[in-house]
């Protein structure tokens, strides 16, 4: 292996074991570290050989990235011929330069420390090695996703990350909330991913290929063609049609309700899953497709205008959640909504930057929750916490740092990325960008209300942990049984270090990597943008001097004092003077009540939407399936039948001069016709 | 008066429509069926050998023998065949024989 490593060039072999490493792992311990293969593997040797398989994968991913930002090489390879189909080929091939590698290091580096986390947090659950089994199948699937050099395997990343959110949602499969939220993620993904397909196939139907390099070379030719029978442009359907099948991965309005439920997974996988990568797909597949998005203005603009909405209206949602994963979530989603108003701008460095600094401070908050939620005895409501800070010390201080992280403090991460979004968004004069401007201004403010309100509410202020209503008292009793007191603890060193592990890149990512990933060429060979039209990275990068200026230069700017403003008045309102926000809630009673029924989206989806699709399923099971299939076809043949048969049955008396006359006059009548009519 | 082919052929149609008559007419007995079969069979031979001699072709006649042959085969067959049904419905009135009635 040793010289493989020297030589400074990507080799089939290490890629397909980066690829296949957690695979090997998941099928492991799937098959026989679960009552499947007859529980062989213990707890230990499951949990050691998942890790293993994604320690092996990130250290791989690692050397990727490495060779590709210093030697600027770009590997791209068929490997194997799946099938033909006239003259389509689907095939599994890797397509690896700056964006893949950059997305397999966040894939495995999340991933491992999930891993890692893990061990801590499911401690107590019998479905430990099933646990690991998925998540390391995840990252397989993750990875042939972002690995991928074809729209196929793209596709099949895509819906295999897909199970095994939908696996993991429901991991606790006893629970209704769980299975009722594993389906909701399930249809919602279908509404998407249909949209998605038919974007594959317009593009195979109008360019003969699934291969990148293959479409991406036809694009311009697209651009005069219009879709049949109507006046629009080929590729703004096109375009659309693939942004609703992200919507649907990166939770985008409308398509964003599945994501709040899916917090009833268990916590490492809302980290994993529902925060760092596969809710990320979606940007990163509108990147890697951005040779067809540069050509569609039309798209763009929804693009644009969808990620606004996002960013700020589920910033709302989080201001008033009590369950600590769900303003986490909805946290998750505002940012989503932030990454793809880059999108939107043509700025795809920038989404993708921000997905890197996202993951890993959204994963860092994910799991600080967690551990909170482990420290105070599986409670989730923020109102019962309080205080935490002298229990839990390092749960608190990485949370502080994700919270600075994610409000956008300069200096952290999340600053470069953020702030990048909203110069952007301030540079683009695409039609949409008004109403983007001020979402994305606004959303500041938001995100760094509700990021520390939650702070405030879980780590300061009076400990109310005592106060919990007994009504969910198994976990109580549980503790109880083990003589434990309810003082909340810290959390073992398996869920702390990740906490750790994390906390770095999500100080430190941004300063170091913001030149590396948007000012030099590591992106520009994955993603195209025509600055003739889209001129907005090409102005960041005439304006960008050093990360020390961008800093400095922010602490004068209007983020930095909506930011600064979210934070004091949620200090104000939850440490100071928590009458304000009972004022607020009785006042503004009407918004409230918007903002705790979701804008009433879950209403419309359950009585607008699934009431007319069952409407429309029954009226095709009453009238279509019972009345024409079974009615008119099935039973109504052999009606037909029964009746005719009936009707002809007297001529079958049974006596055989009876046969034999109708023989003789049918012999009568064949003759007739041979000898005179016929001639 | 000259006997010509017109005259066989006019008595094998004869006995071919008298053998039909039988079969519809008869509403007694199998046994006549059989017969009636017979006599068709030995019309169709009748009409064979005409065209033999009047062609000058033994090959029509060769053709009869084989006929004859099977005649009897199948006249066997069929009493056998009539044996059992009298053993098992003991009757082998016509008019009684209907089960092949769907």
């Amino acid at each position: 292996m040793a010289p493989l490593f020297m030589s400074p060039h990507l080799n089939i072999h290490l890629l397909l074991l980066a690829a296949l490493a957690p695979l090997v792992g998941a099928f492991l311990v799937g098959l026989w570290g679960t009552s499947l293969g007859g529980n062989v593997l213990g707890r230990r040797a499951s949990h050691c050989l998942a890790i293993l398989g994604v320690f092996v994968s990130f250290v791989l991913s690692a050397w990727t990235l490495w060779v590709v930002s210093t030697t600027g090489e770009r590997y791209e390879e068929t490997l194997y011929s799946w099938m033909q189909i006239g003259s389509l080929n689907m095939e599994v091939g890797f397509l690896i330069d700056g964006l893949s590698s950059l997305m397999m290091c966040v894939v495995t580096f999340v991933s491992l420390m999930v891993h890692i986390y893990t061990m801590g947090y499911m401690e107590e659950d019998e479905g430990y090695n099933r646990f690991f089994a998925y998540i390391s199948l995840f990252t397989f699937a993750m990875l042939m996703l972002v690995m991928s050099n074809n729209l196929l395997q793209l596709f099949f990343g895509w819906e295999g990350v897909g199970l095994v959110s939908y696996l993991l949602i429901g991991f606790w499969f006893n629970k209704p909330s769980a299975v009722f939220a594993n389906m909701k993620a399930f249809l919602v993904n279908r509404v998407g991913d249909f949209g998605f397909i038919l974007g594959i196939g317009l593009i195979v139907a109008y360019t003969g290929s699934l291969n990148y390099t293959e479409i991406f070379a036809k694009s311009t030719e697209l651009t005069a063609l219009v879709l049949p029978g109507t006046h629009w442009s080929l590729l703004s359907v096109v375009c659309i049609c693939l942004f609703v099948g992200a919507m649907g991965k990166s939770a985008q309005f409308p398509l964003h309700v599945w994501l709040p439920d899916s917090m009833e997974g268990p916590t490492p996988i809302s980290a994993l899953i529902h925060a760092a990568t596969m809710v990320t797909a979606g940007i990163f597949m509108v990147s890697r497709l951005s040779p067809y998005f540069e050509l569609s203005d039309t798209a763009l603009n929804l693009v644009l205008v969808v990620g606004a909405i996002t960013a700020l209206f589920m910033g709302f949602l989080g201001i008033i959640q009590n369950d600590i994963k769900r303003v986490v979530a909805y946290s998750t989603l505002s940012q989503l909504g932030y990454m793809t108003v880059a999108l939107g701008v043509s700025a795809y460095p920038i989404a993708i930057f921000h997905l890197m600094t996202h993951a890993f401070f959204k994963a860092l908050l994910f799991l600080a929750a967690g551990s909170v939620i482990m420290g105070v005895h599986h409670n989730q409501d923020i109102r019962y916490m309080g205080g935490l800070k002298k229990y839990m010390p390092i749960t608190w201080i990485t949370s502080l740092v994700g919270s600075l992280a994610l409000i956008g403090t300069p200096f952290f991460s999340g600053f470069y990325s953020k702030d990048s979004i909203i110069e952007a968004v301030f540079a683009s004069d695409l039609p949409g960008s008004g109403f983007a401007k001020w979402a994305v201004m606004m959303g500041v403010f938001v995100t760094a209300f509700y990021s520390f309100r939650m702070y405030f509410l879980v780590f300061h202020g009076q400990e109310r942990y005592h106060l919990l209503p007994h009504a969910e008292g198994d976990a109580h009793a549980h503790e109880e049984a083990h003589g434990e007191t309810h003082k909340p603890h810290e959390s073992p060193w398996v869920v702390t270090l990740p906490l750790v592990l994390l906390a770095i890149p999500s100080v430190f990512i941004g300063y170091l990597s913001i030149q590396g990933v948007l000012y030099s060429d590591l992106l520009s060979g994955a993603i195209m943008v025509i600055s003739d039209h889209h001129p907005v990275m090409h102005e960041l990068a005439s304006e960008f001097e050093s990360p020390m200026a961008m800093a400095m230069a922010a602490f004068t700017s209007l983020p930095f004092a909506l930011a600064l403003l979210g934070v004091l008045s949620a200090y104000y309102c939850y440490m100071v003077n928590p009458r304000v926000p009972q004022w607020f809630s009785q006042k503004l009673s009407l918004v409230v009540d918007v903002l705790e029924h979701k804008y009433y989206m879950d209403w419309f989806n359950e009585q607008v939407l699934a009431r007319l699709t069952r409407g429309v399923g029954r009226f095709l099971w009453r009238e279509g399936d019972q009345r024409v299939i079974d009615g008119y076809l099935v039973n109504g043949s052999w009606q037909a039948m029964a009746y005719v048969s009936s009707r002809i049955k007297p001529l079958q008396t049974g006596y055989l001069y009876h046969y034999a006359l109708a023989m003789i006059v049918g012999v009568f009548l064949l003759m007739t016709w041979f000898v005179w009519i016929k001639p | 008066m000259n006997i010509t082919l017109g005259h066989y052929l006019t008595l094998g149609a004869i006995l071919f429509a008298l053998s039909v008559t039988g079969i519809f007419l008869n509403r007694k007995n199998i046994i006549v069926i059989l017969m009636a079969i017979e006599l068709m069979l030995l019309a169709v031979n009748m009409n064979f050998v005409a065209f033999s001699h009047y062609l000058n072709d033994i090959q029509g006649q060769v053709f009869v023998f084989f006929i004859l042959t099977v005649a009897a085969a199948e006249s066997a067959i069929g009493l056998a065949i009539l044996v059992l049904l009298f053993r098992n419905r003991s009757t082998i009135h016509v008019d009684e024989l209907n089960t092949l009635k769907g």
